[in-house]
């Protein structure tokens, strides 16, 4: 009953399919324990910050606190409102994650190691984080609770506005290697004379990385959960695993837009050709680290922003997105396609 | 596997189309357009129309379904509809509608699987679609492209104008 497993053939495609099943189990593996120690990097960073020590308690420095807080939420009781539409109330914090987990399957992490290598990766990507707003509508919305509502109600406005900004910053990188490919892009960069887009896509990257901020809802953007006015926004009715499920989706959704600033304008897993000239044994460093590295600067640089900068205002958080970033990286677009044709 | 999965699509599309229109709740109405607007993208996926399946959904369920929803919720339609029926005029509705649906079986026969002009499938997939599609836009295609930006600008100036016209 098995000979199809033995036919060259169909043996090469059932193998096929483990390989893609193994890495997409090594990437939600890898990236997840990555979210699980980027809360415990935020507190720490942000305790620094504030001159205390952040978390001391679980482990040696508090490194086991993350674990701590995993098992704390899983025993939690599940908690829903009465009133709340539970089909959706279930489904809302679902959407949130898988659309932040599928965005993982086109970045390239190294040099050949990409889940699905497919022509439009880049607004694959947009596309998801599109669908990734709907968890938080939607969760707002079927709680029934007016602090929630009113967290959805911002977020989706933000969302929207925000979006036109990234997706038109990205434009110009789009322009310059000629590509939707993610896999494409870097290599279009490593044979670029500055080896990464962030130098002359400076503009792109400063409305790519403020863009990014408010498409994942931190601060100083994260009006659809400022807790001193909505409690905690959106999901304020989400209790035990399915605030997890929120929290885990926040995290995955900033490692996805880092990536996305690293593979776009920082070169991916290459690093510049002159740095090379001079340190030639830089290059036996393998391609993942570089990457780790680059995701890490941006990753802090978010706890930064966020431990520095106070919130703004909601009619403050419009005017930006609409009168000073989206003018911005139009403008961007209009100067790169004119270089390029006078490159060209 | 391609006609299984072009089934499954379309089996999919005609469920969640007549949902849209016969739940009572306008934000499941919403959702399940959401589901449709993704198993049209997986039918322009199976064409090799990679790019306007992206497209399909950053506009559609990015943008616009999210207006929707916008609209919805500020309106407060949380209480599903009571009335048991909608409109009266529902059997000249379904006269048309089964007028189109004969139409359409009638003109399938006519339907061929060649292509007409320079752009055959096997150039199209040599230089990936989304570059073909730039360049049948800006070349051969530039003046309605053209003109559907600016109809798509006069809707906007008008919105604004009446959004003005409110506010004074």
């Amino acid at each position: 009953m098995f000979e199809f497993l033995i036919r060259p053939g169909s043996f090469d495609l059932f193998l096929n399919i483990g390989i893609i099943i193994l890495k997409i189990a090594v990437v939600i593996g890898v990236v997840m324990l990555h979210v699980a120690y980027a809360t415990y990097f935020e507190r720490k960073v942000i305790g620094h910050i504030q001159v205390r020590m952040g978390p001391m308690e679980v482990g040696p420095h508090g490194i086991l606190q993350p674990i701590a807080d995993m098992l704390k939420l899983f025993f939690k009781e599940d908690i829903i409102p009465e009133k709340a539409d539970k089909p959706v109330f279930y489904f809302a914090p679902i959407i949130s994650l898988m659309a932040a987990l599928s965005s993982l399957a086109v970045i390239p992490f190294f040099d050949g190691f990409v889940i699905a290598d497919i022509n439009i990766g880049l607004l694959f990507i947009l596309a998801l984080s599109s669908l990734g707003s709907y968890g938080l509508i939607l969760s707002g919305w079927s709680s029934d609770s007016k602090y929630s509502f009113l967290g959805g109600l911002r977020s989706s406005a933000q969302v929207i506005s925000y979006e036109i900004a990234m997706g038109m910053s990205l434009v110009g990188v789009m322009i310059m290697a000629g590509s939707l490919n993610l896999t494409e892009i870097v290599k279009a960069q490593a044979a670029y004379p500055t080896g990464m887009y962030a130098i002359p896509q400076f503009l792109g990257f400063f409305v790519f990385i403020i863009a990014a901020i408010a498409e994942t809802n931190r601060s100083p953007f994260d009006l659809p959960e400022c807790e001193s006015e909505l409690v905690a926004g959106y999901f304020v009715e989400y209790s035990g695993m399915r605030f997890a499920l929120f929290y885990a989706a926040e995290y995955i959704g900033m490692i996805i837009m880092g990536s996305l600033a690293v593979t776009c304008f920082l070169g991916g897993w290459t690093i510049p050709a002159f740095i090379t000239a001079v340190l030639p044994f830089l290059k036996y460093v393998p391609g993942i680290v570089w990457f780790a590295l680059k995701l890490y600067v941006i990753i802090f640089f978010y706890y930064w922003i966020r431990a520095t900068l106070p919130r703004y205002r909601y009619d403050q958080l419009m005017a930006i997105g609409w009168k000073v970033l989206i003018p911005l990286s139009l403008l961007n677009i209009v100067i790169t396609g004119i270089i390029k044709i006078m490159v060209d | 596997m391609l006609e299984f999965f072009f089934g499954y699509l379309s089996l999919v599309i005609i469920i969640f189309s007549l949902l849209v229109v016969l739940s009572k709740n306008a934000i499941h109405s919403v959702l399940y357009m959401l589901v449709m607007f993704f198993h049209v993208a997986g039918i322009y996926l199976l064409l090799q129309a990679e790019f306007l399946a992206a497209v399909q959904i950053i506009v559609y369920a990015g943008a616009i379904l999210v207006l929707f929803l916008f609209a919805i919720m500020l309106l407060n339609l949380r209480e599903e509809l009571s009335a048991e029926q909608l409109t009266d005029g529902w059997p000249a509705s379904l006269a048309v509608v089964a007028g189109l649906l004969l139409t359409l079986m009638l003109s399938l026969g006519g339907f061929t699987t060649t292509f007409n002009g320079s752009w055959s499938p096997e150039k199209i997939k040599e230089i990936t679609f989304t570059k073909a599609l730039g360049q049948a836009l800006y070349t051969g295609y530039i003046l309605p492209f053209e003109v559907a930006s600016i109809i798509l600008l006069v809707a906007i100036v008008g919105a604004i104008v009446l959004a003005k016209r409110r506010l004074n």
